[in-house]
Order: structure tokens, then C-alpha cells, then sequence
């Protein structure tokens, strides 16, 4: 797709994304990529610095408010991004939001997920929401990758419209691991420390 | 175009050098067996790996002309520039000021090269640059370490954008009897400092035993240092015909650029440790990033350029 390797092409100019394979190695093992969230580059950035053969079967995941709206916005992340769409805002009681990503990790689809929901301006992640634990409980077989983006928050901070170019890692952790009958909240800060330790 | 040929004949003569360079390395890593020898030739080999490109993209850019070679450098500039500033702990409130560099700086600093505006061009950065990058940090309101922050980017500018583009504009210089022949002097001066920084390496790794600044750059010695100047001098004073310089004179230019490029070497050094790094990137395979191979150049441009234009250029 021109649309994906145009992004890639200019996240590699920009900030250059390379990879850091930390703790665990590539693997075609069905994944959840969570990273701290700093910049609307984080996700082309992760994207692009898996192997291209990881790369078609991973899918980041985009909040539908914003990128869902207008066509380029959209047409960016459907066609260039493969992305699959959470509600953040208007949330039906029927349905359940990460419906979609259930869906989508039921089909096989790794996923690459911001569990703080929300950009910050902070080197470090924020308080994760709940997404990543319900998605570890649904699916106890699938992989949970922490990543560290490292300088992000510096190209391209909540508030700016373009990316200054800074050199970019982009680290991924040691696959984290379930401790049975754990809280929601011990789960989650023990997955943000993960991130943090690479940071 | 006389010109033109001596060009092809150097730079023939430099790919002589990087053969032997290559067959030499070729053979060390046939012989040498221990473990810390076998670092220490891959690293070599790789050094000369980089260099193979490092001179076929320069060659390139020669044989283009007055504007590849301008574009060139700009491009130093830029990958320089973002070595630097990632290594250097800016905050969000800086994006302004960083754009500024990368969008406004490099471009306008290179385009007052090609269209010879050299008044410009040797202010634009430290006055319109120094005043106006502070202001538009100030008006993000963001005080936390301000003159620190401000402080390190200006450096970062006067370094990677500034120093480095007194390379390409050598081309701007108008020397007489030596008229159309510049880029000559350009692929002289880069000669000169990296040869300087080739044989140190060398000379270092041969008899080095005494360091010069241990804790700031620990591969320095006494003995790299010695032979390395000398070395690299005679080949400056030997490359004289090829200048608008005598012999004598030669060697004067190459000994100063060659001290420049070794205070340029060490001064990197320690700004990079008080980065708390130990290499300005990755981007060249066995030397670490652009400002590692940069670093001399680019303290020794701007005074070989002003030394040329006050004795040399009418």
C-alpha cells in the first residue's frame, strides 16, 4: 500500500524509529504491543518498526473520535494503518468498546494499544485504563509486549501540528507475564512499571 | 575543465587509499584470532565500510555540482543537528524553537550559500538565530531550566548548522588565478582533517600509549596526537598544488586546520559525556553517528574559510 509505506517513509525520515528488540525477539506469536502514548506518530512509529512480514498482521488501535473523523483523518488510518477504531466518548451501554479489538484478536490480528487512552506530555506513561486487563483476561494466550517510544513526546507534544525531527527507539520489553487472581489495579501498575523500565 | 580532471585523479587516489585500506583490513581479519584483536578489526573494517560510501556520496555530490554539494550539506546538517538535539534533553515547550532550527535555519543558512550572500550568511545565525530562538522559547511561558535549555540548542545550531556549512561555502570564495576551482579546495580541507583523523586513529592504535585527556576522550594519546599532525600535515603541505597556497603556506593551513580539527575532536568529546553519551548516533556503521565523523570538521571549517578568505580571496 503507497498510503503505509509514505507514513513509514516519512516517521523514518522524521524521527527514525528504530527498532530495539530489549527483551524479547520478533516473532509471528500473536501480540499485544501497549506503549506510552505521547504523540499522534506513536503508532506509525511502533508500526514501522516491526519486520514488514509482523508489520500486515498487526493493526494499531485508533481512537474513533478522533481519527475517525474527517477523510483524510480516516482514509489515513483505514487505508495507511490498517487501524481498528475504540469509542472513547459516547459510550453505548449495549455495546462493549473493545468489542472491535475482541473481534479483531479472535481473527488472529496482533495489536498495537495505548492503554492511557490518552496523549501525555510526559516522557513517562500516565494511569493506564482498564482496556489492557480485560483484553489479558479475554485472551490468556496472547503475548503482552511492552514498548517503550522513546523522544516522542519531544517531536511532536500534545498541541503541535507537526514533528520536529528527534532520533526515535522505539523498545520492546520482555513479553509480561499474568500473576493468577491479580487485581485490575496491581495488574495495571505492575504493566505501566514494565514500560517504565525501558524507558 | 583542468579542474575537473585533477578531481577524478584525487579522487582516484582516494579510492587507492581505501583498497589498501579495505585489503589491509582483510588481512587482519584473516590473522588476528583473540577476542579483543577481532573487535578491534571489525570495528576497522566497518570504519572502512562507511568510508566507501561516505566517499562515493561525496564524489557524487562533487561531479553535480555547486548545488548537490550545497544540498549535501545541508543534509549534515540536518541528520547532525538531530543527533544533537536528541541527545540533549529538551523540553515540549521547545518545539517552537526546535522547528525553527530544522525548518527555517538549515534552509535559509544553505540558500545564502548558493546564492553568495555572504554577508548574510556569516551573521544570519549568530545574530538573527541567537536573538530569535530564546524569544520563541519565552513565549511558550515554560521558565524550568530555561537558559540551560536555551543554552544547549544554541550550541547545537552554532555547531551542526553554523561550523558545517563554512564547508560548502568555500564555494563562494573568489580567489584569484583559481577561478572555478574551489571545489578543489573543499575536498582539500575535508582531506586534511580526516586524514588527520585516520592517522591518529592509526598512529593511536599503533605506539599510543600516553593519553591526552583520559576522562574526556580516553582514545586520544600523545603518540596518535604527534603522529597524526605530522603526518597529516605533510600530506596538506604535499597536496599544495592542488590549493591556491605554496608549499609553505600549505603546510601552515594544514597544520592550523588539523589543530582546529583535534580541539574540535576533544571539545565534542566532552559535550557528548555531559550528554551522558558515548556516541552521537548510529548512522555510520563503526564510527558511531554523523557528529562522530563531523566533529573535527566542524571546528576546523570556519577558521580554515576565514583564514582563506582573509589571505587568499580578493
Amino acid at each position: 500500500m503507497w498510503l503505509s509505506n509514505l507514513l513509514i517513509g516519512l516517521v523514518r525520515i522524521f524521527v527514525g524509529a528504530f527498532p530495539r528488540w530489549v527483551g524479547s525477539t520478533p516473532s509471528y506469536a500473536q501480540r499485544i504491543y501497549f506503549a506510552n502514548h505521547s504523540s499522534h506518530i506513536d503508532a506509525v512509529a511502533l508500526w514501522s518498526a516491526l519486520p514488514p512480514h509482523l508489520r500486515i498482521r498487526t493493526r494499531p488501535v485508533a481512537a474513533a473520535d478522533y481519527w475517525n473523523k474527517g477523510i483524510i483523518r480516516k482514509y489515513m488510518a483505514l487505508k495507511g494503518l490498517n487501524a481498528i477504531f475504540i469509542e472513547r466518548t459516547h459510550i453505548d451501554c449495549s455495546m462493549d468498546p473493545l468489542q472491535p479489538l475482541i473481534e479483531a484478536l479472535k481473527r488472529g490480528d496482533s495489536l498495537i494499544f495505548f492503554p492511557e487512552g490518552t496523549r501525555h506530555r510526559q516522557a513517562l506513561p500516565g494511569l493506564f485504563k482498564t482496556g489492557l486487563f480485560h483484553l489479558a483476561a479475554y485472551f490468556p494466550d496472547v503475548e503482552l509486549i511492552p514498548v517503550y517510544l522513546e523522544n516522542l513526546h519531544r517531536c511532536m507534544p500534545k498541541g503541535t501540528i507537526f514533528p520536529v525531527p528527534l532520533v526515535c527507539t522505539v523498545r520492546f520489553g520482555a513479553a509480561f507475564h499474568r500473576i493468577a487472581d491479580e487485581s485490575k489495579s496491581a495488574f495495571l501498575e505492575r504493566a505501566r512499571q514494565a514500560i517504565v523500565e525501558l524507558a | 575543465m583542468i579542474a575537473h580532471a585533477q578531481f577524478l585523479w584525487l579522487i582516484g587516489g582516494v579510492v587507492g587509499i581505501l583498497l589498501i585500506a579495505s585489503m589491509t583490513g582483510w588481512f587482519l581479519a584473516l590473522r588476528v584470532k583473540s577476542a579483543s584483536g577481532r573487535a578491534v578489526v571489525d570495528n576497522l573494517n566497518a570504519r572502512v565500510r562507511a568510508w566507501w560510501v561516505m566517499v562515493a556520496v561525496f564524489t557524487i555530490a562533487s561531479l553535480l555540482g555547486k548545488f548537490a554539494t550545497i544540498i549535501m550539506f545541508a543534509l549534515i546538517s540536518f541528520f547532525a543537528l538531530r543527533e544533537f538535539l536528541s541527545l540533549t534533553p529538551t523540553r515540549a515547550s521547545d518545539h517552537r524553537a526546535l522547528s525553527l532550527a530544522f525548518f527555517i535555519l538549515i534552509p535559509v543558512q544553505y540558500y545564502l550559500i548558493g546564492i553568495e550572500w555572504y554577508a548574510l550568511f556569516a551573521i544570519f545565525i549568530p545574530v538573527y538565530g541567537f536573538l530569535l530562538l530564546p524569544s520563541l522559547s519565552a513565549l511558550n511561558e515554560d521558565p524550568e531550566r530555561f537558559l540551560e535549555r536555551c543554552a544547549k540548542i544554541q550550541w547545537a545550531i552554532m555547531l551542526t548548522i553554523y561550523c558545517i556549512s563554512h564547508v560548502p561555502a568555500l564555494l563562494l570564495l573568489d580567489i584569484p588565478g583559481y577561478t572555478g576551482q574551489n571545489a578543489l579546495l573543499l575536498f582539500y580541507l575535508l582531506l586534511v582533517v580526516q586524514m588527520s583523523d585516520v592517522l591518529q586513529y592509526v598512529f593511536g592504535k599503533i605506539f599510543g600509549k600516553t593519553p591526552i585527556a583520559p576522562v574526556v576522550s580516553p582514545s586520544k594519546t600523545v603518540e596518535g596526537f604527534v603522529g597524526g599532525v605530522a603526518g597529516a600535515t605533510l600530506i596538506g603541505a604535499g597536496m599544495w598544488w592542488i590549493t591556491p597556497f605554496t608549499f609553505l603556506q600549505a603546510a601552515g593551513m594544514a597544520f592550523v586546520t588539523i589543530l582546529m580539527g583535534f580541539l574540535g575532536g576533544l571539545v565534542l568529546s566532552a559535550v557528548k559525556r555531559s550528554l551522558g553519551a558515548k556516541d552521537w548516533g548510529t548512522m555510520l556503521e563503526g564510527h558511531g553517528g554523523m557528529m562522530d565523523r563531523m566533529d573535527s570538521v566542524s571546528f576546523a571549517a570556519p577558521i580554515f574559510f576565514h583564514l582563506t578568505r582573509y589571505f587568499f580571496a580578493a
